[in-house]
């Protein structure tokens, strides 16, 4: 190259990056991707949404008849367990916008390896992607868990303000795991088997069906304030609190102070940056691994 | 991007569309490929040991603005890493890559596309991975289809659609980009014939219009119909860089040239009653060159070295050329020419030689040579095997067994029908 001098070409190209200097291109990407994969599960069944809405209605149809038809969860702790059922289909829904969300993006880049290997793009669209098709299924589901609050007895109150407060926490929770799953998966393909164990414990390690009094009654402070530490834990609690009944505590009052709230937000924000940080690191290499 | 540039050689107009500098790739591959947590568990203290596969080794060069450029190489030969190196989908490990202006890559045919989805959304989603923005997509929609001859289609999902189709509206996406550079793969081998042609017809089109084009192939043929220069990797290393001839050429003789020395000959065995032997027979060009391929058009000279055992007067040789199907492709003897070629007492030694212009078509043959007493033309001395052969390498193949040069007219005829249908 002797002829042209290097100094005046201006930057070189980069190799494949997490992300890139074009913004707009990156979030049209994400959401087209997870555009398409909605449209294709939405219409591309005769029932569409139904069968989308199918798992988690099930899923609840089976805790809410054995919890309180036979269990008598409900029944057990007053005023933390009225209106059970709304509160069981509100962690639910919740749930199965992060297990679907994490559970899919597991495999993501790998499953698009064709496009990954093919065309140059910034690598994150692919698992963000998978969480934002997760929120919008996460959308639908909500207004049926509003319904389903309303005809329980539940009245609008001020603190449904806090709704996107609870998803935003939750999302960047998400998404903090997708980024690390997706690149760990390349390397190690036994995550997926482990991260679905790893989701089941999570679910019981959440109020989802023990609500949080029972949990306070039973475990001491110490490990309620452990129990506490799961994002998970706190998105549902305050979501059952802010969005269904103020007869179950806060997050922050189970807690015990707002300030202690910060805990969990550093483990979200710690999970996000160790998650970005592994897929950024890997994303120059990911169409080599493949 | 646009201020930083002001001050750099981009804005001016004779500055290449891509520079390659200097550039490696290696790949690390893995002896043994540990795919769990387990295994790493287990064996935490297991050094994983790579293998190093150098892909691509300190390879420069620039692809002016609206050029047309050839990667050629033998499989494995790092043409298709450099390609992805340029268009970004590899990191390099060692040395730069400028490339001025956008990019359009055609890697691979409908890269992003959904069987289950119809043709706007994926046009869109296509789009959008090539670096239009949704609007623009959508916008070009209407143009994507026509070019695709697609408009009774467009309705279909994707997974109706024949390859065909599926290779045209991939194709027509790719090219409706407003790309300043196009990376194409051997992606175009997948048309038919007239498609193809299309392609090729289109990307001339593109190129006056300023598009650099920048493609992959094994197919030497269309190196040499379309590509101004062209480079020729091997093992990763870049072998010749140039006009689309010599590209080929060398190409050519990288794939078959080796194997010249190695085929042993006694397909056939030597007949003739051994008055003398053919010791030694083989094909040069007019500077005593011996290559494996030789230019169509350029001289060819077949040479045999005959050693006497006895005396014989006037001895003849004659040559055969074989084709692939041993169809005889040509004969040629001294006979005509040099008849009376002279006496040789035992012991002596001559050369035979018969100079060709070189017509024959583009492909391998196999000469024999034979000789014999030029009284009794089927009274053989000696007889030289298969077992040489030798490429004919040329863009001009016109389909036959030679492609002798020829010139073309067409004349109106005075007095056709029509005339004499004006005159009354």
């Amino acid at each position: 190259m002797s002829s042209v001098d290097t100094a005046l070409l201006g930057q070189p190209i980069r190799g494949p990056r997490a992300l890139t200097d074009d913004w707009g291109r990156f979030w049209h990407l994400t959401y087209n991707i997870a555009r398409n994969e909605f449209k294709l599960r939405f219409f591309g069944s005769v029932l569409g949404y139904v069968w989308q809405l199918m798992r988690p209605l099930l899923l609840f149809g089976v805790l809410y008849v054995f919890f309180t038809k036979v269990a008598l969860v409900n029944k057990l702790h007053g005023p933390g367990n009225q209106d059970y059922g709304a509160q069981l289909l509100g962690s639910i829904v919740l749930f199965t916008f992060f297990g679907e969300a994490t559970g899919a993006a597991v495999r993501s880049v790998v499953d698009r390896e064709n496009l990954v290997r093919k065309i140059q793009f910034p690598r994150l669209a692919i698992p963000l992607a998978v969480v934002l098709l997760a929120m919008f299924n996460l959308g639908l589901n909500l207004i049926v868990v509003l319904i389903f609050a309303l005809i329980e007895g539940a009245r609008p109150m001020l603190s449904w303000l806090e709704l996107p407060l609870i998803v935003a926490f939750l999302a960047i929770f998400v998404t903090g795991i997708a980024m690390l799953l997706s690149a760990l998966f390349v390397h190690f393909r036994d995550i997926q088997p482990i991260w679905e164990v790893v989701q089941q414990i999570l679910f019981y390690a959440s109020p989802v069906i023990i609500s949080v009094d029972t949990v306070r009654e039973k475990l001491s402070p110490t490990l309620v304030h452990i129990y506490m530490l799961n994002p998970l834990a706190v998105a549902f609690q305050q979501f059952r609190h802010a969005m269904i009944t103020h007869g179950t505590p806060s997050a922050g009052a189970v807690l015990g102070s707002w300030g202690l709230l910060v805990e969990p937000m550093l483990i979200v924000v710690v999970v996000f940056v160790v998650g970005f940080w592994v897929f950024n690191r890997s994303a120059r290499l990911i169409a080599e691994n493949l | 991007m646009a201020e930083g540039r002001a001050d750099t050689l981009w804005g001016m107009a004779d500055v290449p569309s891509l520079v390659i500098d200097r550039v490696s790739k290696t790949f690390r591959v893995p002896e043994e490929r540990t795919h769990t947590l387990k295994e790493r568990a287990l064996h935490p203290l297991r050094r994983s040991r790579h293998e190093a596969f150098e892909a691509l080794k300190d390879v420069t060069f620039a692809v002016e603005r609206g050029e047309f450029f050839g990667i050629v190489g033998r499989n494995g030969s790092g043409k298709s890493t450099l390609l992805k190196c340029m268009a970004g989908i590899y990191g390099v490990d060692a040395g730069r890559i400028w490339c001025n202006g956008r990019m359009s890559t055609f890697i691979e045919l409908g890269v992003g596309f959904n069987p289950d989805l119809a043709a706007l959304d994926n046009v869109v989603m296509n789009g959008i991975m090539l670096g239009l923005s949704p609007r623009e997509a959508r916008a070009r929609y209407e143009q994507i289809i026509e070019f695709a001859e697609l408009e009774e289609f467009q309705d279909l999902k994707l997974k109706n659609y024949s390859s065909g189709m599926y290779v045209r509206l991939a194709f027509s996406v790719a090219i409706q980009v407003d790309a300043d550079i196009l990376l194409i793969d051997e992606v175009l081998a997948v048309g038919d014939a007239s498609f193809q042609q299309k392609c090729f017809d289109v990307f001339n089109q593109l190129r006056e219009e300023g598009m650099t084009i920048v493609f992959v192939t094994h197919d030497m043929g269309s190196v040499n119909r379309f590509c101004r220069r062209a480079i020729l990797l091997e093992r990763g290393e870049p072998v010749v860089l140039g006009e689309p001839d010599k590209v080929a050429e060398a190409y050519l003789e990288l794939n078959f040239g080796r194997e010249v020395h190695q085929e042993a000959d006694g397909t056939l065995s030597r007949l003739g009653d051994g008055a003398a032997r053919i010791t030694e027979a083989w094909l040069e060009d007019s500077a005593g060159q011996r290559w494996a391929v030789y230019s169509q058009g350029y001289p060819l000279v077949f040479k045999a070295r005959v050693a006497f055992e006895t005396r014989v007067d006037d001895p003849v040789l004659q040559v055969t050329f074989e084709d692939e199907s041993r169809r005889i492709a040509v004969v040629a003897t001294t006979a005509r020419e040099c008849s009376r070629s002279g006496r040789f007492e035992a012991g002596d030694e001559a050369v035979f030689a018969l100079h060709f212009d070189n017509y024959l078509s583009p492909g391998r043959y196999f000469p024999v040579a034979s000789l014999a007493r030029s009284s009794r033309a089927m009274d053989p001395i000696d007889r030289y095997p298969r077992g040489l052969h030798f490429m004919v390498g040329g863009a001009e193949a016109g389909g036959g067994y030679v492609d002798p040069p020829y010139t073309a007219t067409v004349e109106r005829v005075k007095g056709g029908l029509r005339d004499h249908v004006e005159a009354l």
